[in-house]
């Protein structure tokens, strides 16, 4: 293993010099001290590519596909964020892209990580972003006609209409009367 | 209800409906609808530490076909619920719910777009219970409330329903 990057200031040095390559920005490091990179959208998989194959990082395990919704502020609206982990050097890695809500497409990474199936299934799921390229971009959580995207910041908590997909399937509801004690403190007739 | 009989045998009569009530009490078959963590406390309560057959409900079943008492143990889902309401109505009459744990009862702490608030929303239920989880205590005595009901005609089967709400004391 004598060729793998394993000290820290190497493994960043290495990420920094191909973070140029692909017009990428070495972010400041947060507390959790693990290096973040953003890169442009169509660059992303490339990046990633590169951080696998490249012989001293071999970033091989593509960890974590998740995306921020910045809603309201003065920017992109969303943030795709993967997570890579090398075994070789035991070390993490953080890459960022943008996209706009207009333009709310990324390109997916399951061509070159197969796993990435699934956790860009979730992000689409839950932030309506769609991935191009997933072969199999369908819902993973909510039910697969649901209309919303719940973790996005201007979905309400409490839902819209959250009973209508159980409707919508011939569920029954029990009749309440209007303005029912509510049961032993549960809240009130709100869906 | 009278016991009749001497040394060689006994006759129990009584009007036939609180015979029936007094033979459909004494064996509840539970259906175990275990969606989350209360779940675990319901396995427990079924296992042998607390050992629900003292009460003759020990023989819980997984089909709906063949059970009595549907303990919806956790949080139920909108996704999940049809799939509730689906197995109450493929229990046979006369049935019976007991709703284990705030998350059934209420929606609990979840106040959100996934979780139905009550399970009551979906399907009559006879007893809830607090706690998050119960414990295995509370579960049987909401058994024994349960059998109590059952006795007095006053569940949603025998057409009287009035809820009960059982923690962990009588
Ligand atoms: S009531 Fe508490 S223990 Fe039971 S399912 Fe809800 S969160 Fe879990």
């Amino acid at each position: 293993m004598s060729d793998t990057a394993t000290t820290t200031s190497a493994i960043d040095d290495a990420i920094a010099a191909h973070a140029a390559t692909f017009a990428g920005t070495v972010q400041p490091k947060t507390q959790d001290g693990i290096p973040t990179v953003r890169v442009p959208r169509d660059q992303a998989i490339g990046f990633l590519v590169a951080m696998r194959d490249d012989p001293q990082l071999r970033f091989r395990l593509l960890l974590d596909v998740t995306a921020l919704d910045y809603y309201g502020q003065a920017r992109d609206r969303f943030d795709v964020v993967y997570h890579c982990y090398s075994f070789e050097s035991r070390s993490r890695l953080r890459v960022k892209t943008s996209c706009s809500e207009r333009d709310a497409v990324v390109p997916s990474a399951v061509p070159e990580f197969p796993t990435a199936g699934f956790l860009e299934r979730e992000v689409f799921d839950m932030f309506g972003i769609r991935f191009d390229g997933n072969p199999d971009l369908r819902r993973i959580l909510m039910p697969e006609d649901y209309e919303h995207h719940p973790l996005r910041k201007d979905f309400p908590l409490e839902g819209i209409e959250p009973e209508k997909n159980y409707r919508k399937h011939g569920g029954v509801m029990m009749p309440r009367a209007p303005g029912a004690e509510p049961i032993n403190g549960a809240r009130s007739d709100t869906p | 209800m009278a016991f009749e009989g001497g040394e060689d045998g006994f006759a129990v009569t009584g009007p036939l409906d609180q015979l029936l009530a007094w033979a459909r009490k004494n064996s509840l078959w539970p259906m175990p609808l275990g969606l989350s963590c209360c779940a675990i406390e319901m396995m427990s309560t079924i296992g042998p530490r607390f050992d629900i057959s003292r009460f003759g409900a020990e023989v819980a079943r997984f089909s709906p076909r063949q059970s009595d008492v549907m303990i919806v143990a956790g949080t139920l889902t909108w996704k999940m619920a049809s799939v509730a309401r689906r197995i109450y109505d493929q229990m046979p009459n006369p049935k019976y719910v007991i709703s284990m744990g705030v998350c059934a009862s209420s929606g609990g702490l979840y106040r959100n777009y996934a979780v139905v608030p009550g399970v009551d929303r979906l399907i009559p239920v006879d007893v809830y219970t607090m706690g998050c989880p119960p414990r295995p205590d509370t579960l049987l005595n909401a058994l024994l409330t349960l059998q109590k009901k059952i006795d007095k005609g006053s569940t949603h089967a025998s057409g009287n329903p009035r809820p009960a709400v059982v923690g962990l004391g009588g």
